[in-house]
């Protein structure tokens, strides 16, 4: 067997049960899976082990929910070049550059080598991201604009270079890896599982229940211990609520770029009403301390599942009279419908995932695909898939999101009102302390409000955390937005740029 | 058309705080923590081994909120020195404000550490320039809700610019990473005197969880020195709000 199939409940892995396979093999395995559209790389990092340089890699099934991991590895001073897979499948394209950015190892046939983030643990120390080799074109009707790193609003550094005809986008590459502060290493470099939680947690602070709660699920397939099903109830209902805050801050910034004022203030306002809601849940407006491995500090009293109820029924039917305006609004949908499309064919090979690759018709959303927790068993959740691929579609998607979040969190609460709501706290308290299996892979598999993020993490002999390899979905979903303006009026970047509102943290790590 | 858009008007209501000096928070924010001494220091010591970012130390009895990301760790550990309240005023004109000791009962805002050049010239408006150097995106979305309908900072001519030639100052969230801190740098340059800086959130402050990551890069701060430290991961946008009108002398800490 050249790969091992597990999926995304089953424990840890032990690292000498994962095949290690040579490159020729692992480059025809993944090859003849990714011209299937049913599989796409969840992740693919290089961790160096003595004098070898193991490369793991995990796939994943979306028609039988399976997770295929499979590995190669060479000698650490091997400087040999390995035939690149991004030629033939783009997806790969910010895995092979990572891994040569960050060990020096060549990729042959690599049709984007450029640095993906400029970590400061690079192999050449000479590239500076202020000479990032940006694409360039002449031509005397030609010219470029560049924005960034400081944005005109209160948002992420990112550096973007269109290059334009007239009014017309013909090219945009977005430089990223100003926000790089060592997220990965900070990880290894501590013992704290506290610490590391707080990490996960900062990882990108709009999604911070779903990276936090991808590496709680690490964690604790690598501790062994059961989890309570009261837990994953009230971790999907966390999720879910960070889920309608973030759709709803997005349809307000959308409202903004279109100058739809009433949409934006609306929106404004229930954004407030969801995030003071997790507050007054676990005193942090963005969930942070609300996702501890193995227990919660902040149980789910009967008080504060009816607070949620109510609050969640209100800003949901709030939020469709909101949505309703903009439909009937002409002035709106020809701004939204057919601008910045990315066709389905095209978003499959860039690998995209989440909401955006939904909007595209591509129904990943690894709730329904690798169902976790509570989806799965209490919901059976239907993923949300629009045809066109425009704003509007990424904005439809967005609108009935909240509806379906709306629906699972009251779901959700009802069950756990009914099962355990005279209980002190039904979840019991974090564990901090319970050891590691050593030497093993154990991964978070999770769908945030943007998409699939993935937690890896690999202990060592001691059980140990020796690494944690972090992907956010936006590191998939940038080279989207680079599409979706081709052949766009530049003025239409910004509505673009919101539709999928991608971080910039969550890439550069 | 125009009644979807009556209906929205009508759910909308009213949104904006009235009176944000009355503004109290839920119970269960994470605010300003109340510090006690107790002879007996086992359950201090054990906060301090946990404390994520080494903001806690037992001996002396300190917390420094500039280090401080509000995980209310150290409450459960040692419930009889630690105490989290709800007060969000919690910035400081200096850094050394932010280290509270056992007994203290407020954040002290000294007006005198404030220099006189910015009740003078920024009492009345105030437009600031953001620069995200390395945050999580989470104190980036709180300063813009800040300008939000329910929070309305722009009542007090306070808002946010996008160029820094049309600011009065830089504020700054994340732990500056090095690849940022250029960028950062020219922007500070790039706005005329007289001028504020104010550093926003506990990575900001400290470096937070990076403080010792080799991918940030704060020596920024050896040169410049900042008007307003604001504590808080993220921090919430009343103690920021807070923290601005204190500076200006519009409000003052009891």
């Amino acid at each position: 067997m050249n790969y091992l199939v597990t999926d995304n409940t089953a424990g840890a892995l032990r690292l000498e049960e994962i095949p290690e396979i040579a490159y020729a093999d692992f480059y025809d395995l993944l090859d003849g899976w990714l011209a299937d559209p049913r599989y796409h790389v969840a992740h693919y990092f290089a961790l160096p082990s003595g004098d070898r340089m193991r490369f793991y890699c995990l796939v994943l099934d979306d028609a039988e929910g399976r997770v295929l991991v499979t590995s190669h590895a060479m000698d650490y001073y091997d400087d040999t070049a390995l035939p690149s897979l991004t030629a033939r499948h783009p997806q790969l394209h910010p895995f092979e550059r990572e891994i040569a950015e960050h060990y020096g190892i060549r990729f042959d046939g690599q049709p984007w080598p450029k640095p993906l983030r400029f970590s400061f643990d690079r192999y050449d120390r000479r590239s500076s991201i202020d000479n990032y080799p940006f694409y360039t074109m002449s031509g005397g009707s030609l010219h470029e604009v560049n924005v960034g790193p400081i944005h005109a609003g209160i948002i992420e550094p990112g550096a973007f270079r269109f290059i334009c005809n007239g009014e017309q986008v013909l090219h945009l590459e977005i430089a990223l890896g100003y926000q790089h502060r060592g997220v990965e290493a900070a990880f290894a470099a501590t013992e704290n599982r506290l610490r590391q939680m707080c990490l996960a947690e900062a990882v990108a602070g709009d999604s911070a229940v779903a990276h936090a709660t991808a590496f709680a699920e690490a964690i604790e397939k690598l501790t062994g211990r059961e989890r309570p099903a009261q837990l994953d109830r009230e971790r999907a209902v966390a999720l879910e609520l960070e889920r309608m805050a973030m759709q709803i801050a997005d349809t307000g910034a959308l409202s903004m770029d279109t100058g739809y004022q009433l949409g934006q203030v609306a929106c404004e306002a229930l954004r407030t009403m969801t995030i003071n809601t997790t507050q007054a849940w676990c005193g942090n407006r963005f969930g942070k301390g609300l996702i501890r491995p193995h227990g919660t500090d902040h149980p789910l009293t009967a008080e504060r599942s009816a607070m949620i109820r109510k609050n969640v029924a209100e800003i949901a039917r709030r939020y469709d009279e909101v949505r309703r305006d903009i439909e009937s609004s002409p002035s709106l949908l020809a701004r939204f419908e057919q601008c910045g499309v990315v066709p389905h064919e095209e978003m499959r090979r860039i690998g995209g995932v989440g909401q955006a690759a939904r909007a595209s018709a591509l129904a990943r959303d690894i709730r329904a695909s690798h169902p976790w927790g509570s989806y799965g068993k209490c919901l059976h959740h239907t993923p949300v898939v629009e045809e066109t691929g425009d704003v509007m579609a990424r904005l439809t998607v967005r609108s009935r999101e909240v509806a379906q979040s709306a629906h699972y969190i009251d779901r959700l609460l009802e069950i756990y009102e009914q099962k355990y709501g005279k209980l002190e706290n039904p979840c019991g308290e974090p564990d901090y302390t319970t050891s590691l299996t050593p030497s093993s892979l154990s991964f978070g598999l999770v769908e945030g409000w943007r998409g699939e993020t993935c937690h890896v993490v690999v202990t060592d002999a001691e059980g140990r955390l020796a690494a944690c390899r972090i992907k956010d979905p936006s590191l998939h979903n940038w080279l989207a937005l680079a599409l979706a303006v081709r052949g766009e009026g530049i003025s239409d970047f910004p509505i673009c740029n919101k539709s999928f509102n991608l971080s910039y943290c969550g890439h550069d790590l | 058309m125009i009644f979807p858009k009556i209906r929205v008007l009508r759910s909308h209501g009213r949104q904006a705080i009235p009176d944000l000096d009355a503004v109290e928070l839920t119970e269960k924010f994470r605010g300003r923590p109340e510090l006690t001494f107790t002879e007996d220091t086992s359950e201090a010591e054990r906060a301090e081994t946990v404390c994520p970012t080494g903001a806690f130390t037992a001996d002396p009895l300190t917390l420094d909120l500039g280090r401080c990301l509000f995980c209310g760790e150290c409450a459960r550990v040692a419930p009889r020195n630690v105490r989290f309240t709800n007060d969000y005023r919690i910035g400081s004109p200096t850094r050394e404000g932010l280290v509270l000791h056992a007994g203290d009962t407020r954040v002290a805002f000294d007006p005198e550490q404030v220099r006189p050049v910015i009740r003078r010239c920024f009492s009345r408006a105030l437009q600031l320039r953001e620069v995200s150097a390395g945050g999580d995106a989470s104190v980036e979305m709180e300063l813009n809700a800040t300008g939000n309908v329910n929070f309305d900072l722009g009542r007090f001519g306070i808002g946010f610019t996008a160029s820094p030639r049309h600011a009065d100052g830089v504020v700054v969230s994340g732990p500056i990473s090095a690849n940022m801190a250029e960028a950062l740098e020219i922007c500070y340059e790039a706005v005329a005197e007289p001028k504020i800086l104010v550093m926003c959130g506990s990575e900001a402050c400290s470096g937070g969880l990076f403080a010792e990551s080799r991918a940030i890069d704060r020596r920024f701060l050896d040169t410049h020195t900042p008007d307003l430290w604001l504590p808080g991961a993220p921090t919430h946008p009343m103690t920021y709000i807070d923290g601005l009108l204190t500076l200006l002398g519009r409000k003052k800490r009891e």
